[in-house]
């Protein structure tokens, strides 16, 4: 490629059949932008730096200064212009610099930005996007999944893909929904995996999960970067004869309850995965859905692998013994494969 | 008070400041009727504040309503039967009965944001309407209010530094009628002047008597207007008075006897009407008749308002999310080219090159480290509708004007001349 953002001559971006987690961000971007002027993205360093993770390179060069917008260290001030602007008509995108720096904004966000359209008819067309997760060393202030604040919050919507090709095709879904979407990119993930992205224009439903592995002696739900250590697990379980079916929930607000139901009544066993701490977790908003609606169904306790109930601790012996690993999954899934 | 005005101008800050207080009144009866779900809140004393920097605005132009700015959203044309329906929680009511109070809007005809109860929330919403506007080029200015309280919180800076680095079009009116609740304004903030913070912004500020409507309305029309020309934020502290409670159920009895009769000797109306007779502008029938009409009509607003039924229980559940083009259309309004805005027009150069920036000198407008633009070469930039239209520069003529009599202009470069000591 010629330069480092991806684009061509002409501004068309040509696409490679295997890219990156976080390629695929900034090609949702850029396509994004592309088609819709109506579309902007600020936040701290975007512009001249191209953002701290590089997920914005290239697209101040192509869009300019009242498109890609350099902010203050304010989240507050960054959500809250979003939200102005997104009741004029413009659809901006807000980076996150860490996601775990959302709380600054929390307020903006759960209470002027999720409230508007069921208080006074006014839609907030606005993604909020930033790198999450752990597993990279970051400790305690940059590596948070802070999801479940927001899922607990009516008016947003709640996305943590796991490949390339739903990172793009999920948030240029965000991008062009009429509501304020909260997508979390697990850090972990940007250089680490690649996908196929197909050329073209897609986009990927938001709050549908998909069927990542399928199996029949137990269900395993997760999502980001624990889709793909649940993945691990299945292939050691299919070893021992335990057929998972794993299923990458991808939106956790709304939540696919069709697919998990499905699934649960035809395995009749779930585990939920999440790099997200155990108490308030979506694990047990899970374990309450299944008891009102597939009680009859199971066959065995809902079990959860889930980080601790801790802080993200920041040495690497304290961090790995922290999160959930494929070890902990099998572990667990092999104890629930017996009843 | 000069008469500078036109007649009808006059009038109209008369006809708003009356109907405000109408309306205050008449739902002071209907809460001691229990029939205001909520609590209520009372612009008693401060009516020429809100009426009169909202009248400064156009009817392109953005507005967001503190809890006591009844008077504002009635100069943007809400009517006051929709007030009455808010307060009373009705299904007819802007909000159908989902929120009470000033808390609600209008974006597509009237343009309102609504506000939400925590303090301060607006300044960075206003910003972004502000720098949303500039966008699209369609050359309006945005507008909220503050209290003395309020202008504590965190967000307060964050959304007015935000504005003053994006030299937004937004005007910032720093009501500060000298309680928080319970608390003077001495043990919140120790300035004199509250327009003072200006200074640690860059950005221009006046301070003006908010029990003079004239005053109120002169200083936020320039304010307006020169926000409106691209020359950035503007900070207007209007100095009034709290003369009720933090809401109905609050007697106030914390407010010294003193000051309490020192402010309702200066009330706004009184005020306004001795200026309006002094002036001959309007007579003892004309006030009649003007009070008629308001009684006339609020009476009918009054009525539509009781009658209108409560919500539906079910309706509790709806609404939470917008379901697509069937529930809203969102389209920007273009007013410039878009073609300015996409590529290959809007390509630059990703390099800082900003003059001015980190030379230590308050920016004053003239400085302002981050406009976009900057960047730019002259030509290209002059192109940029949304550049402001004299590239920023405060000019000679405006700078005067700001240091008339009824107004104080923070001085340009103040701050980095103690800095520099």
């Amino acid at each position: 490629m010629a330069k480092a953002n991806g684009a061509g001559p002409n501004g068309s971006v040509p696409h490679e059949t295997q890219v990156t987690f976080l390629e695929a961000i900034k090609q949702a971007m850029f396509e994004e932008m592309e088609r819709d002027p109506a579309v902007i993205l600020m936040g701290e360093d975007v512009g001249v730096y191209g953002g701290a993770f590089k997920t914005s390179e290239g697209l101040l060069e192509r869009f300019g200064w009242e498109r890609v917008i350099d902010t203050p260290i304010s989240e507050s001030a960054i959500i809250g212009a979003a939200c102005g602007m997104s009741y004029c008509g413009l659809r901006p995108i807000c980076e996150m610099q860490f996601i775990d720096f959302i709380v600054c904004a929390f307020n903006q966000i759960t209470n002027f930005v999720a409230k508007g359209h069921y208080l006074w008819n006014a839609p907030a067309p606005m993604v909020i996007r930033g790198p999450s997760g752990g597993g990279v060393h970051g400790g305690p202030f940059h590596s948070a999944n802070p999801e479940m604040y927001f899922v607990h919050t009516p008016g947003l919507k709640v996305i943590y893909p796991s490949t390339p090709y739903d990172a793009k095709g999920l948030l240029k879904a965000a991008v062009r929904d009429n509501n304020p979407v909260l997508f979390f990119e697990h850090k972990f993930l940007y250089r680490r995996i690649k996908g196929e992205v197909p050329a073209g224009d897609y986009t990927v439903p938001i709050g549908k999960a998909v069927v990542r592995r399928e199996g029949k002696h137990l269900t395993i739900l997760s999502y980001a970067a624990m889709m793909h250590t649940s993945l691990e697990a299945a292939e050691a379980l299919a070893k021992e004869g335990i057929e998972a079916e794993v299923i990458d929930l991808r939106t956790l607000l709304p939540l696919d309850e069709e697919t998990i139901l499905h699934s649960v009544k035809k395995t009749n066993k779930c585990l939920v995965v999440h790099e997200d701490t155990k108490t308030g977790g979506i694990a047990g908003e899970i374990a309450a859905l299944l008891c009102e609606k597939a009680f009859g169904d199971l066959d065995g306790p809902l079990m959860r692998v889930t980080s601790l109930d801790t802080p993200v601790p920041y040495a690497p012996t304290l961090e790995e013994h922290f999160l959930p690993n494929a070890r902990k999954v099998f572990a667990a899934a092999k104890e629930l494969a017996r009843y | 008070m000069k008469k500078e005005l036109t007649r009808q101008q006059y009038l109209d800050l008369y006809y708003y400041m009356r109907l405000n207080r109408a309306v205050e009144d008449m739902m002071v009866k209907l809460f001691r009727q229990n029939k205001i779900v909520g609590g209520l809140y009372s612009s008693l004393g401060q009516e020429a504040v809100s009426v009169g920097t909202a009248y400064a605005l156009e009817k392109k132009d953005w507005l967001a309503p503190m809890i006591r700015n009844i008077g504002a959203l009635l100069v943007k044309g809400v009517r006051p039967r929709d007030i009455f329906m808010q307060h009373m929680a009705k299904y007819d009511s802007p909000t159908k009965g989902k929120d009470g109070t000033s808390h609600f809007g209008d974006l597509d005809d009237l343009h309102i944001v609504s506000p939400i109860s925590m303090l301060g929330d607006l300044i960075p919403v206003m910003t972004g309407v502000a720098m949303a506007g500039r966008y699209l080029g369609q050359k309006t200015v945005a507008m909220t209010w503050i209290g003395d309280g309020g202008s504590s919180t965190g967000v307060f800076h964050e959304g007015l530094n935000f504005a003053a680095a994006q030299k937004a079009p937004f005007v910032l009116i720093l009501e500060n009628n000298l309680w928080a609740y319970s608390t003077p304004v001495r043990k919140q903030v120790p300035l004199e002047h509250l327009a003072d913070r200006a200074k640690a912004y860059g950005i221009e500020s006046y301070i003006v008597d908010g029990n003079d409507a004239v005053a109120v309305y002169t200083v936020a029309k320039e304010a307006v207007e020169r926000a409106r020309a691209g020359q950035g934020p503007i900070l207007i502290e209007a100095k009034t008075f709290r003369r009720m409670g933090h809401a109905q159920h609050d007697p106030a009895e914390y407010v010294p006897k003193e000051m309490r009769a020192y402010w309702e000797a200066r009330d706004p109306l009184t005020l306004y009407e001795k200026f309006l007779a002094s002036e001959k502008l309007l007579d003892a029938k004309g006030r009649n008749e003007i009070e008629e009409n308001i009684n006339k009509l609020l009476s009918a607003e009054r009525e539509f308002a009781e009658n209108s039924p409560m919500p539906p229980p079910e309706l509790a559940e709806t609404g939470v999310y917008c379901t697509g083009d069937d529930c809203h259309k969102i389209r920007a309004k273009w007013e410039r080219p878009m073609a300015e805005v996409t590529p290959p027009r809007s390509s630059v150069t990703a390099v800082w090159t900003v003059p001015g920036f980190g030379s230590g000198q308050s920016s004053g407008g003239a400085n302002a480290p981050i406009h976009f633009g900057d960047t730019q070469p002259a030509a290209q930039a002059a192109g940029l509708e949304a550049k402001s239209a004299n590239g920023g520069k405060p000019t000679a003529k405006t700078a005067a004007k700001a240091t008339s009599k009824k107004t104080v202009k923070a001085a340009p470069g103040s701050a980095s001349r103690k800095a520099r000591r």
